[in-house]
């Protein structure tokens, strides 16, 4: 029996034979036309693609990812009859608070490296021993290093749900839980599944549009007039994302027909991740042509992209969105936790959430940020920031 | 003084495609990576990998495209530059000394292969179960952006400057009289061809209705409620119409084509797959072909692969969905400022059974008031043409009948 419950310790060893049919997939590539459009209007530029090849075919490398991985301890275990690969940082202090923390599409758990340090060490981070957390870093189903799930089902209630088994095979009797874009999803399932132990939810994107309100957004009409301006951009932002984003259709309906092209392709997958939202893509064009982008780097980035590709998991991932169309519940809808919720807007999140409606949304809202800078991959762009949001989020529960 | 010569050369042209672009498809074919298998019985998760896994092996083992090759060149094939781009077409005249012109466009995602198997009864209907006075002179051109046609190197070649385009090729190749013809993108050339009404153009046959009357888009829209006193054939119809408009597919080539051209150009399952993904119909039909079952009409494995390989060979992927983004900019123009000026034009319209939607005649006669025939087919779906040849062919003869 202990074998069910174990839990393995994990390292990653990408054989080299995939690293050479990567580099020469990459070298074989063969580009579209560029856009005839001096903007992103068509989306993904070609002289963005072309320096994201070029860098990944030539000055990338992948081993240097995997020494960073391999130097946090990563496990492996079965839930609900899934591998579950996860990163387990414990807090050299002793009264750490326990945080699960849920990544989202296009990222992985190589968003959240670089937040572990500040939430783990704080005194050494700007912060104090007393903000100190020990984090989970769990890889969703059919992600990076998990288990690709054989048959439907797997839906963001049911990895929270997972999620509750971990922290309770783990041994924490008392945790707290994170996350933005999907992750969002499976922490306020959580939320809403009151697992005993978990005390409150961090969110950085908020599931707060009011069921009336999304019904004008399904019947296509424009924004009610009596909304505020806040109010106002928040639909036009859900709006937009609902019916408007590409990627987020053909996942949401079709994920097998995109399959073939992001399993077989690795610059169009390349291409298909920088498509997210408007200012992610901006950032990223601008990384690529040489640019910062907060914290991130273009390795940083790549080590992402390639870990997509290495482990074959477009497919798998994409289904999320499948998934959540046929059982889950509308990503937008408000996420009825009452368990103590804390919310960080950051501004360049596609959508930014007023805080009226996040307040009926999550009644028992404890904490309510928003942001100075920091957008979708805020942990991964903004770690400090990020870091210090969790803290005082969670200051009151400790 | 410098004088700005218009080149009016109607140049031969042959379809050659390298040995080694060949040689790097079937290595491209041999060495694909796959996802894993849906986790579904049926086409809810997409192209389902049983189907894809079966037409990859067949193209990469089995599909001849010299055949193909043979099959275009043993037909006259013309380029001619117009309005700045190089256009390809197909140009089969008649035997028939009062053949009536005819020019029939394709949609998306097909091309000039489509539309083979209606030359011969089109043009020498007497040997196809017709009488010589059906006959026509025809006209097949690329799309800007398809197949041997140019892809456009700046904005703005939406239906209504293709359409423009076609007049000029109709007037160039010496014809004062003529029908046009089209589905899908086809379809919004020619309603377009119908609004601008060229010197000649003397009626249109449809066999999708892409532009449906104000109050039924209004509705689509949200921005109006559901016509009062709509039958129920009008709110299937409604529903049907919307539901493509929201398909994966359409949203991200009129969004987002250059991202989508990536893998497209770049893996050629995954351009299977992304070109088998239009319609449940179609799709059924295709997907039969290369898992054992009959074809349906002409949705053969050779025709099927002819098609996917001409947008491979041509690298056509992205500039072909810009229609999308094209088609979908003119259109939010257009709705934003006047409807079109009426259609005064003869139009004539089929519905097939299997098309993604079955337009109501109470449509089509707003839309045309002066619709001359309106015909429900037994047979055929999205690819009409190119499934149910010799029903699109009887549907045409009679369509244009009363114009001759």
């Amino acid at each position: 029996m202990a074998s069910k419950t174990a839990i393995r310790p994990f390292h990653v060893s990408i054989a080299e034979e995939a690293l050479a049919d990567l580099r020469r997939r990459i070298a074989a590539w063969r580009p579209p036309e560029r856009e005839p459009v001096d903007d992103q209007s068509q989306s993904v530029q070609l002289a963005t693609v072309q320096e994201l090849a070029s860098y990944w075919a030539t000055e990338y490398d992948w081993r240097r990812c995997e020494a960073k991985l391999n130097a946090l301890p990563q496990f492996m275990t079965s839930i609900d009859g899934l591998d579950v690969h996860f990163i387990h940082v414990r807090s050299p202090h002793e009264d750490a608070l326990p945080l699960i923390v849920s990544h989202g599409w296009p990222g992985s758990v190589i968003e959240q490296l670089k937040i572990i340090e500040p939430l783990t060490s704080p005194a050494e981070h700007g912060g104090s021993a007393s903000d100190a957390f020990d984090v989970v870093i769990p890889s969703l189903p059919g992600y990076g290093f998990s288990g690709k799930p054989a048959a439907t089902g797997w839906d963001p209630d049911r990895i929270a749900a997972a999620w509750a088994v971990l922290m309770q095979r783990l041994g924490y009797p008392r945790y707290v839980a994170q996350g933005g874009d999907w992750g969002t999803a499976i922490t306020a399932a959580m939320g809403r599944q009151a697992p005993d132990g978990l005390i409150g939810i961090h969110v950085n994107f908020a599931q707060m549009m009011p069921l009336a309100i999304l019904g004008h957004i399904r019947n296509g009409e424009p924004a009610p007039a009596d909304l505020s301006d806040a109010e106002k951009r928040a639909y036009e932002q859900v709006a937009f994302a609902t019916y408007h984003r590409g990627y987020g259709v053909i996942q949401g309906t079709r994920p097998q027909t995109i399959g073939y092209s992001l399993a077989d392709a690795p610059v169009g997958l390349a291409a298909w991740l920088l498509d997210h939202d408007t200012a992610t893509y901006e950032h990223l064009a601008q990384l690529f042509a040489g640019g910062p982008y907060g914290a991130i780097t273009r390795d940083d980035w790549l080590d992402n992209t390639s870990l997509y590709w290495l482990t074959n998991t477009p497919t798998s991932a994409a289904r999320l969105y499948w998934q959540q169309a046929v059982t889950g519940r509308n990503f937008y809808a408000p996420a009825d936790v009452s368990l103590p919720a804390a919310v960080t807007v950051f501004p360049e999140e596609y959508v930014q959430a007023p805080r009226n409606w996040t307040e009926k949304a999550y009644p028992n809202l404890i904490y309510f940020s928003e942001a100075g800078k920091g957008g979708h991959f805020a942990a991964w762009e903004q770690p400090q920031l990020f870091a210090e949001e969790l803290r005082a989020a969670f200051r009151t529960l400790r | 003084m410098t004088m700005t010569m218009t080149d009016l050369t109607i140049r031969p042209f042959e379809v050659h495609m390298p040995d080694a672009d060949l040689a790097d498809l079937r290595r491209r074919i041999a060495a694909t990576r796959w996802p894993p298998r849906e986790l579904v019985t049926d086409r809810s998760q997409g192209v389902q990998l049983a189907t894809l896994q079966a037409l990859v092996t067949y193209w990469g083992t089995g599909y001849d495209w010299r055949a193909c090759e043979a099959k275009l060149n043993a037909l006259p094939q013309f380029t001619t530059k117009i309005d700045g781009l190089d256009i390809h077409f197909i140009h089969v005249k008649s035997a028939h000394e009062n053949a009536l012109p005819l020019i029939i466009t394709h949609g998306w995602p097909g091309s000039v292969i489509e539309m083979l198997g209606v030359i011969g009864p089109l043009t020498d209907p007497a040997a196809h179960g017709g009488h010589p006075e059906d006959a026509f002179d025809l006209v097949i051109p690329s799309l800007p952006g398809y197949g041997f046609s140019a892809a456009p190197k700046s904005a703005g070649w939406d239906p209504g400057r293709t359409a423009r385009a076609w007049a000029e090729l109709m007037s160039r190749l010496g014809y004062t009289r003529y029908v046009a013809q089209g589905g899908d993108v086809g379809a919004g050339v020619c309603d377009a061809m119908a609004i601008q009404a060229p010197d000649g153009l003397a009626g249109i046959h449809l066999n999708f209705l892409r532009r449906p009357p104000l109050e039924v888009v209004a509705a689509l829209l949200g921005r109006a409620p559901v016509p009062k006193g709509f039958t129920e054939q009008e709110r299937a119809a409604l529903a049907a119409f919307g539901a493509q408009a929201r398909k994966g597919y359409n949203v991200e080539q009129g969004q987002s084509p250059q991202t989508i051209g990536y893998p497209l150009t770049d893996s050629p399952a995954g351009l299977a797959a992304w070109m088998l993904e239009h319609d449940t119909d179609s799709y059924e039909k295709i997907s039969r072909a290369f898992t054992g079952g009959p074809p349906s009409g002409g949705l053969t494995r050779d025709h099927v692969v002819d098609n996917i390989t001409l947008y491979w060979l041509t690298a056509t992927a992205t500039p072909a969905a810009r229609m999308y983004w094209e088609g979908g900019r003119s259109t939010a123009a257009a709705a934003a400022g006047h409807p079109p000026p009426e259609v005064s034009l003869p139009v004539a319209f089929t519905v097939f059974p299997g098309e993604i939607y079955q337009a109501p005649r109470s449509w089509a006669e707003k839309v045309y008031p002066n619709l001359i025939y309106f015909h429900q087919a037994d047979r055929g779906g999205h690819f009409a043409a190119w499934e149910e040849p010799a029903l699109f062919a009887a549907e045409l003869r009679a369509a244009f009948r009363s114009l001759r």
